[in-house]
């Protein structure tokens, strides 16, 4: 019996130690780096224990304006992005010819690269002394003047980076939510036929219930992720975020760690874990309500 | 009893309103895959049109009667594009095969193997999913930097040959394999070892394949710990190395080098989805997220 | 209502795409069922009565023929244009609405001068729980039922609507063998007080034999026979519908008729005056069998089984298909199971005898 307990504990000796060094650890750390004052990097030495990273990062505009960023970014990709998925999920169902077709090619954007894509999106929407870009030919068609999305108003910035954001976790949702759909017993639509249920009702009524859980998995995991963001907005409007006013909390960790303004460990886990909190206290508020809601057992 | 000509007249107009419903479906399905593919097709179509032809339009045009492979000779020759290819599939090959034995043999001593304490460790790996990588990459920056592993593909390669997720999809999946092959083996006197080379890891050979392309798709993308933990360009991977391209590589106004460089990136993955798009598919649709 | 089907097809394309042949599931349907009476459809699985199930509904358009309810063609109806309740085989009943919130959706979806008021439209709900007694229930949802009772619900849901034609589709299949008994007589219950045109599909000959007014047997989408179910029994008019019906199953062996009788192997079973030398099939039912010691069926003993009321022989004979004869006899007759052989006189109006070559009844 020892020589078996002996053995397995061989076979997972290198998952408990890779865990341990690179997640573990790191977490109990990272509370740690938040709480010591003053710390250098060089001499590994800090001055005194308390809450003055917090009150640094709380105080400095970078970050506040990151956090603004971060909130109008989840408060609309997170909706617009479900509603879309749930939209041509069930457009998708409806339909049999040129059905695959379709899903494969909305999942395109899953398997490419964010970065390389987010440049494409870039040329896409800039606005140059060479040209006004496609976009805005487009818009001239419809008689708008052009702008330029990536280094000029604030509003139109943020309009590209929702954009992206939605074609990248759009692929993701729809695969969910399409089988979800199909997952939904067709009986029950054959019931509802028979009682001459109008096509709207079927869906208010059956269908949505019945994919509700899967909804609000999206929709939490959509809001874990979105605050998340970073690499969209790296992509779009390079590394220097902030002087372009489009850093994320993330980008603000990452920027306080390393980079020209890096260097302040302290700092950069004061953010993440500011940041892991409004994630846990939205999780949290999202499971609630979802329990009131998904009624579904 | 209602009569006859009335019924027959809804009928109709729910023909009609049915195909009316079918072409608005076709018509909104279609507008958002060309939303979709559109950038794929912009991106291929500005890496043909040569520097002089691409700037000198003001209205870019949606077709080039004058295709060139000018720009990606230069993405070859000017800006170190194979190196980063090059580092990149190293990356990915060493990570995966790593992590592919780290997880197989945890999977298989949570699913198999009978020990003390084992449904307690593994509900504690579980709760590990939950845990932020941005909460941790802080903390795993300094050990590397302290270990003087920064630029080398050991400290690139390190913090990612785990995965909780994938032990445990993976426990799923030994677990569906009958006892009774296991106890098998046992009269014929295999070992665990023989037993889960021989036996286990073909049978799951489907889910194994799968995580290893969700594996090497996150590591062909993976952005935030290469930069960190690479400044130097001989060991930056794609992500960076684009990142690098824009920044410092053609000059920003060499847009069709740019997108030349975008497209060798993102072929060998869109391939890759091509060829494996349903074992794709099915593997995200039970579990994965994107990064 | 009266239902009458009239030349009624449907084919589908073959999943295999390499065959061009359509599938036939239903062919060339006729009959009529008369207004309040309840009908099986008969048939093992893949015999397309479903599929007709679902042309009478209206979820499946016909490729060709007709359907009559009453003396309205309603064949290119939509289901809900029809008046029709249907019941499937799971039920169908929406998981996070509650029992009355169940009965109570086909109501919701009346519209324009079919629109109920709130209070009729309770007191309809009413009086389908009541009739189908699920009037405690009302606030649970589906999950907290058993299944005997989420039966009742689908049957509620479905008679809600005052349909002039109830469906239903394999309605005890999902059900415990105990639970079946009660509900079958449940579901014959509330079809004479409703006095409800009914059909319903079945796979179990004994489900079907033991409700239904009239019953349907269906074989690869083709009518065998329509008749009341013990006509049906008695007078089978082909060797598939005698093989379907009854427990145990009728016996069957190869034979043939010379010299003005039926003949099984040596054994002259059966005169048949008048019918044409050749080779047939003979089905006798297990209860067509009587102990004789000069019968004329010598077979070889095998075993008794006691059943109390009667008793149960199973014996040999090389001519039997399966070598096996299963017969019932009453349980007074004396027989020694120790014997070797055992000999069995039998009652011609159990005898059946079918050509070898088309399968169909020669009759008599």
């Amino acid at each position: 019996m020892k020589k078996k307990n002996l053995k397995a504990w061989l076979y997972l000796l290198p998952a408990i130690v890779f865990l341990g060094a690179f997640l573990v650890y790191p977490l109990i750390d990272v509370f740690i780096y938040s709480f010591e004052e003053e710390y250098n990097f060089a001499s590994q030495t800090y001055s005194g224990v308390g809450l003055y990273n917090y009150s640094y990062v709380l105080h400095d505009t970078y970050f506040l304006q990151a956090v603004k960023n971060t909130f109008i970014l989840v408060v609309i990709t997170v909706p617009v992005s479900t509603g879309l998925a749930l939209l041509i999920a069930v457009g998708l169902s409806s339909i049999k010819p040129l059905r695959e077709l379709y899903q494969t090619i909305y999942f395109l954007p899953y398997v490419t690269n964010t970065l390389a894509v987010g440049l494409v999106f870039m040329i896409l929407f800039q606005k140059t002394e060479y040209t006004d870009g496609l976009v805005n030919l487009i818009l001239g068609w419809f008689g708008c003047s052009p702008i330029d999305f990536i280094d000029g108003p604030y509003w139109a910035k943020m309009f590209v980076l929702c954009f992206y954001t939605i074609w990248i976790v759009l692929p993701f949702k729809i695969l969910i939510l399409t089988s979800a759909l199909a997952s939904v017993n067709q009986d029950y639509y054959k019931a509802a036929r028979v009682d001459g249920t109008s096509k709207f009702r079927i869906f208010v009524r059956i269908t949505l219930p019945m994919i509700s859980p899967m909804i609000f998995y999206l929709v939490i995991t959509g809001f874990i992720g979105a605050f998340k963001a970073y690499s969209d907005a790296v992509a779009l409007f390079g590394t220097d975020l902030n002087t372009a006013g489009m850093n994320t909390i993330v980008g603000y960790v990452y920027d306080m760690l390393y980079g020209d303004s890096g260097g302040y460990p302290s700092y950069a886990s004061a953010a993440a874990i500011l940041l892991f909190a409004i994630v846990l206290t939205i999780t949290c508020i999202n499971l609630l309500v979802s329990r009131k809601k998904v009624n579904l057992r | 009893m209602e009569n006859k000509i009335d019924y027959n007249k809804t009928e109709k107009s729910a023909r009609a309103w049915r195909g009316i419903r079918k072409f608005v479906t076709y018509f909104f399905l279609t507008f958002w895959a060309v939303v979709v593919l559109f950038p794929f097709y912009w991106m291929l179509l500005t890496s043909v049109k040569s520097y002089g032809a691409y700037n000198s339009e003001y209205i870019p045009a949606f077709i080039t009667l004058s295709p060139t492979l000018q720009n990606y000779r230069d993405a070859f020759t000017s800006v170190p594009l194979l190196k980063y290819l090059g580092n990149t599939v190293v990356f990915a090959l060493i990570t995966t095969a790593v992590m592919m034995v780290v997880i197989v043999l945890s999977a298989f001593a949570f699913a198999r193997l009978q020990f003390r304490g084992r449904n307690l460790l593994f509900t504690f790996f579980l709760s590990l999913m939950m845990i932020p990588n941005e909460l941790v990459v802080i903390t795993n920056f300094v050990t590397i930097t302290n270990m003087d592993l920064r630029n080398t593909f050991t400290g690139l390669i390190l913090p990612s040959v785990t995965s909780v997720f994938y032990i445990y999809l993976l426990k799923e999946n030994f677990e569906q394999v009958p006892d009774e092959l296991y106890r098998a083996a046992k009269v014929d006197g295999t070992s665990d070892l023989k037993y889960l080379c021989r036996v286990l890891l073909p049978i799951c050979k489907p889910t194994l394949i799968t995580i290893v392309i969700l594996k090497i798709i996150e590591c062909w993308n993976s952005y935030v710990w290469p930069r960190l933990i690479t400044d130097d360009p001989n060991y930056y991977l794609v992500s960076n190395g684009i990142q690098e391209i824009r920044e410092n590589g053609f000059g920003r106004e060499n847009v069709p080098a740019m997108m030349a460089a975008v497209v060798v990136i993102s072929v060998p993955l869109i391939v890759l989805f091509l060829i494996f798009r349903r074992k794709i598919m099915a593997g995200v649709s039970r579990g994965g997220t994107k990064g | 209502m009266k239902i009458v089907l009239r030349n009624l097809t449907k084919t589908f394309p073959n999943r295999n795409k390499k065959i061009r042949q359509d599938v036939v599931a239903v062919n060339d349907l006729n009959f009529e069922i008369p207004d309040g009476e309840l009908v099986g459809l008969l048939g093992p699985s893949g015999c397309g009565k479903s599929t007709a199930l679902n042309l009478i509904c209206g979820l499946e358009k016909p490729t060709g023929g007709q359907i009559f309810f009453g003396e309205k063609d309603v064949t290119g109806l939509a289901p809900e244009h029809r008046g029709v309740g249907m019941v499937f085989q799971n039920y169908a009943l929406y998981p996070h609405l509650t029992v009355r919130q169940n009965i109570l959706f086909p109501l919701q979806n009346l519209k324009g001068k079919d629109k109920l008021s709130k209070d009729e439209m309770n007191r309809r709900v009413e009086n389908a729980a009541k009739l189908v007694q699920l009037e405690e229930l009302m606030e649970r949802k589906p999950s907290e039922l058993s299944g005997g009772q989420q039966q009742r619900v689908a049957i509620a849901r479905a008679l809600v609507k005052m349909p002039g034609v109830l469906l239903l589709d394999e309605p005890l299949s999902n059900l415990d063998a105990r639970l079946r008994l009660q509900t079958r007589e449940e579901i014959r219950k509330i079809q004479r007080s409703t006095g409800i045109t009914t059909v319903f599909v079945t796979h179990d000959q004994e489900e079907a034999m033991s409700i239904s007014d009239r019953m349907v047997v269906m074989r690869e989408g083709v009518v065998q026979q329509i008749g009341r179910p013990q006509e049906v029994y008695d007078d089978p008019v082909n060797l598939f519908v005698a093989k379907f019906l009854g427990t145990p199953p009728i016996n069957v062996f190869h034979g043939r008729i010379k010299d003005g009788g039926a003949y099984i192997g040596e054994d002259r079973i059966l005169e048949t005056p008048g019918v044409e030398e050749q080779e047939i099939y003979v089905g006798i039912r297990p209860e067509g069998f009587f102990l004789c010691q000069d019968g004329p069926l010598h077979c070889t003993m095998g075993r008794v089984e006691v059943m109390g009321r009667d008793i149960s022989i199973v014996s040999a004979h090389k001519e039997a298909m399966g070598n096996q004869i299963r017969s019932i006899i009453s349980a007074e007759s004396s027989i020694n199971p120790l014997d070797d052989s055992v000999c069995f006189g039998v009652k011609p109006n159990k005898v059946y005898l079918f050509s070898k070559e088309t399968e169909e009844r020669i009759r008599l």
